[in-house]
């Protein structure tokens, strides 16, 4: 094999040098080769991603498979861990009796809020940071403190202060994604290279010129993959939001389940929950690349 | 030289300070550029030559003596000046005639006619086609003769080049003194140039600055042949008084640097 390769491989080369010299009929031959090897490569890349997702769909198989078998021949116990078919009915049941879509709008409602609040808050705060650098300096350690900390912990004062709803999980969720945010904004905010700002700076522009036609779309494409990670956090703070206070959403139908020793729906709520966190997190992603097209860093 | 300079420097001295303490940068520069003239500064690292600059383009204010621009005293950057850096910094989000308007962009004169001035730019300098495309799709040399136009379209009347070829390749970097001499002259542009190359200086410029360290002072003032002065970069280099020049400015540099880092 190894031989028959490098055989190729100096065909090639002097098929090259022939090329240059432009002896006719050899371009042809040449161009022959170079098709196949790009074939070959094709070939191979084709047939290693077919590998990767038949994989990846055995695992998957295997996995339910199993958890099937184990539920129902009582290998595990079925009342704790229930089993996907039961799961499968149960959502299949509260989808088309049409219970479980206001838990779904209700948590979705709150993630998006959520995350693109929290997004926007922490490019403001951001922006405030750069254009007050005595005002970044002096909140420096607070940020530090805050960021460390586990904002859920603030979930008690939140209720206290905002009433058992709505507001209290947006507003843990804002505690989780703000913070980080604005951390990792205004890190990029200065990292911008001084040599874009020299640009405009020679050409007289103001503060805010500087702001609007450097800093702020030099961060875009940490701005938009914030978002994305935000996704992830919203969904932590709505989550426990709904453990400590909800009446509806998936959250709720956790610790609901929970209570109630009803694990076939606490199970299907967190199915449901990687269902629904997924295709935001995938909208998200394409909503990343149609925003960042054409704009690529050298 | 009766007329007002395009530039001067007049007493100018500059003290970096920072947390680590007070540096003198450059001392006592006393200079003048005439309308037209295209000069050069060259030094061991450290002379001083891109503060020299930062204080032509008004980037902060020196410490002690005056720059003028044309009778006018320069108290921050002004759209009379235009400087080229040593990359092309071109914002990789913008396409090539919007990098090239930015200047147009921040004076608040992009309208019909300007972006038409900048069209006529990028094709002046052979870019006519690349206006819609990005930076990344484009060579060095290339995106270096962008931000050229993008220079030239505020109309600039002094050049400020911070050793804007030192990026690029030897042939390319030949091409575009050529090119930036060509422009220059035939716009009556004044121009003042950074550079640690001494052919690049001696072949483009007028008269050739050499700065000595510690702090930054003027050395020595050379001024070249008429005939290499008039030639083109390219064509300069080939000429028989070029060498002689070239070992001028060598010995100069040489005596300030000799065998190397000794004064640090």
């Amino acid at each position: 094999m190894s031989d028959s390769h490098s055989g190729k491989k100096s065909n090639e080369r002097t098929d090259m040098s022939a090329g240059q010299l432009e002896l006719s009929g050899v371009k042809e031959d040449r161009a022959a080769l170079m098709n196949n090897l790009y074939s070959r490569h094709k070939r191979k890349s084709r047939s290693l991603s077919w590998a990767v997702g038949t994989t990846q769909l055995a695992l998957l198989v295997l996995f339910i498979g199993l958890w099937e078998a184990a539920g129902r021949n009582k290998w595990i116990d079925p009342l704790l861990f229930s089993y996907p078919s039961k799961l499968l009915e149960q959502i299949v049941r509260t989808a088309t009796d049409g219970s479980l879509w206001p838990h779904v709008g209700a948590t979705v409602t709150e993630t998006v809020v959520g995350f693109a609040l929290g997004t926007i808050l922490g490019t403001v705060i951001a922006a405030l940071l750069w254009w007050f650098p005595f005002l970044s300096r002096v909140l420096d350690p607070y940020l530090v403190v805050l960021n460390s900390m586990p904002k859920v912990a603030l979930g008690p004062i939140f209720i206290v202060g905002l009433g058992p709803g709505f507001m209290s999980i947006v507003a843990i969720t804002l505690s989780v994604t703000v913070i980080i945010t604005t951390i990792n904004i205004y890190n990029r905010f200065r990292e911008i290279d001084s040599g874009y700002i020299k640009v405009v700076r020679l050409f007289g522009a103001s503060r805010l010129q500087l702001f609007r036609l450097v800093i702020l779309p030099g961060s875009f494409p940490v701005i938009i993959a914030t978002l994305k990670v935000n996704v992830g956090l919203a969904w932590v703070g709505v989550i426990v939001g709904e453990f400590l206070v909800a009446r509806i959403g998936l959250g709720y139908q956790i610790i609901y389940g929970f209570q109630v020793f009803n694990f076939t729906l606490v199970l299907s709520s967190l199915v449901v929950i990687g269902i629904v966190a997924t295709i935001m997190y995938q909208l998200v992603a394409a909503l990343e690349k149609r925003l960042t097209e054409g704009w690529r860093e050298r | 030289m009766k007329e007002t300079p395009a530039l001067a420097l007049q007493r100018l001295s500059h003290v970096y300070v920072n947390d680590k303490g007070a540096s003198l940068a450059v001392e006592g520069i006393d200079l003048s550029v005439a309308q037209g003239e295209f000069v050069s500064l060259v030094g061991p690292s450290g002379c001083g030559k891109t503060t020299l600059l930062s204080l032509l383009a008004g980037l902060f204010p020196p410490t002690m003596g005056n720059v003028w621009l044309g009778g006018e005293r320069v108290s921050g950057p002004s759209p009379k000046v235009g400087y080229m850096l040593q990359q092309d910094f071109l914002f990789p989000w913008r396409s090539i005639r919007d990098n090239a308007a930015i200047g147009l962009e921040i004076n608040g004169t992009k309208n019909r006619t300007t972006m038409a001035a900048v069209d006529g730019w990028l094709a002046e300098l052979g870019l006519d086609d690349a206006g819609h495309r990005y930076p990344h799709e484009l060579s060095g040399g290339m995106r270096q003769r962008v931000a050229l136009a993008r220079t030239l379209v505020t109309e600039p009347e002094v050049l400020l080049l911070d050793e804007p070829f030192s990026a690029l390749d030897l042939h390319i970097k030949l091409q575009l003194e050529d090119l930036v001499v060509q422009t220059l002259r035939k716009l009556g542009k004044t121009a003042v140039l950074v550079t640690h190359d001494l052919a690049e200086a001696a072949a483009m410029s007028d008269r050739v600055i050499v700065l000595g360290r510690n702090p930054g002072h003027i050395r020595k003032e050379i001024t070249v042949p008429a005939e290499i002065r008039d030639a083109d970069p390219m064509t300069a280099r080939k000429l028989p008084g070029f060498q002689p020049l070239f070992e001028e400015l060598w010995a100069e540099l040489d005596a300030v640097e000799p065998g190397g880092d000794s004064h640090e």
